[in-house]
């Protein structure tokens, strides 16, 4: 690519909101490197307190499925409710499950 | 317009009002960025820390009003110390009310400043008052980021592009005179160490030459030489710049008496 780099590369932020929980995605920014992107990521998304842990990931090491193929990736599982263990009777001491 | 309040001369308040002051002149400066930094991820962090120096000034302000009564003089409320008192009461140092400046003023100042109130936070939490060493436990965190937080950008800048490098240079030979007086003790800081209130600053310059020392290496730039040239905003004596912060500042409360929202 010849474009110019006048733009900080973009970063997928995630963040854990307490101990035990998952990571989860809660936004992206703009940051020159790792570093600064927690940084960053810090100030724009902790700040009222929402975390205790950040990730951060450059948006362009992440690949993603392709929007054009959601129909053949996704929409064949539509009609396999069997799939989910839903069918099995289980024991009465573990019914509340 | 209400009067200007008089505030006590007592060696302990004027202590207080040294740290406090200079948050809050710090805090008003930094909070010229909202809006106007050069990324919109970099305004949030410079108001996040802006509005850190504000919280930490309301806690010494308070603090400070509420000695003057202990010490049987007048008690005044932080709103009364921050808004209702003239420029020759202000005891900040004076590096905080210099202008802006550039991104490299900014961040230069930042990590100085950050690095010397990291330093006096971590002796104050062992201040004989306990108010103040409450204070200095929660406020040493905030330091400590914002010393990293600037610190990355001094280094950025200085061992940047040719136009950030000099810019940093020219950055640091306009504030290197205005550190000096911070370690400057005078009878303020001889009566905090007899009191336990506080450590006399000038036992935190090792430390702090130390620490800017390191991130001013890092950055490849030169700490410049020592001058003559003393500022006194901590006696109350002031550079032109300080009268323009306060008009900003405290014309609302002096237009409108005690307004809230």
């Amino acid at each position: 690519m010849s474009e110019t780099k006048n733009e900080w590369p973009l970063w997928e932020v995630f963040v854990r909101s307490k101990a035990g929980l998952d990571h989860k995605h809660c936004g992206s920014l703009h940051a020159a490197d790792a570093q600064m992107a927690i940084q960053l990521a810090r100030d724009v998304y902790t700040r009222r307190q929402e975390g205790t842990s950040v990730w951060v990931v450059r948006s362009d090491q992440i690949t993603a499925s392709d929007p054009g193929e959601k129909s053949s990736y996704f929409d064949p599982m539509e009609d396999k409710v069997y799939r989910h263990p839903t069918f099995y009777a289980l024991p009465k001491s573990l019914d509340h499950m | 317009m209400p009067a200007s309040i008089t505030v006590s001369s007592h060696p302990s308040v004027q202590y207080l009002l040294r740290i406090g002051d200079t948050c809050l002149i710090y805090a008003q400066r930094l909070g010229e960025w909202s809006g106007h930094a050069p990324i919109v991820e970099e305004d949030i962090a410079l108001t996040n820390m802006a509005l850190d120096l504000i919280g930490q000034a309301r806690a010494l302000l308070t603090r400070a009003g509420s000695l003057e009564a202990e010490l049987g003089g007048e008690a005044h409320d932080e709103d009364q110390l921050a808004f209702l008192r003239d420029e020759r009461d202000f005891r900040n140092c004076t590096v905080v009310e210099l202008p802006r400046g550039d991104f490299a003023v900014t961040m230069l100042r930042n990590c100085a400043l950050a690095i010397f109130l990291k330093l006096l936070w971590e002796r104050l939490a062992d201040s004989s008052d306990a108010e103040v060493a409450a204070i200095a436990g929660k406020a040493v965190k905030e330091a400590r980021y914002h010393h990293e937080h600037a610190a990355g950008w001094v280094v950025r800048l200085g061992d940047g592009s040719a136009e950030s490098a000099a810019r940093s240079k020219a950055a640091l030979e306009l504030l290197w005179p205005y550190f000096a007086e911070i370690f400057e003790d005078d009878v303020v800081d001889d009566a905090a160490l007899a009191s336990g209130l506080g450590p006399r600053w000038s036992a935190l310059a090792d430390a702090w030459r130390a620490e800017f020392g390191a991130v001013l290496a890092a950055a490849k730039l030169e700490p410049p030489v020592a001058r003559a040239f003393r500022s006194t905003g901590k006696s109350g004596k002031h550079s032109e710049h300080l009268g323009f912060v306060l008009a900003e500042m405290q014309t609302l409360q002096r237009t409108y008496p005690g307004g809230v929202w």
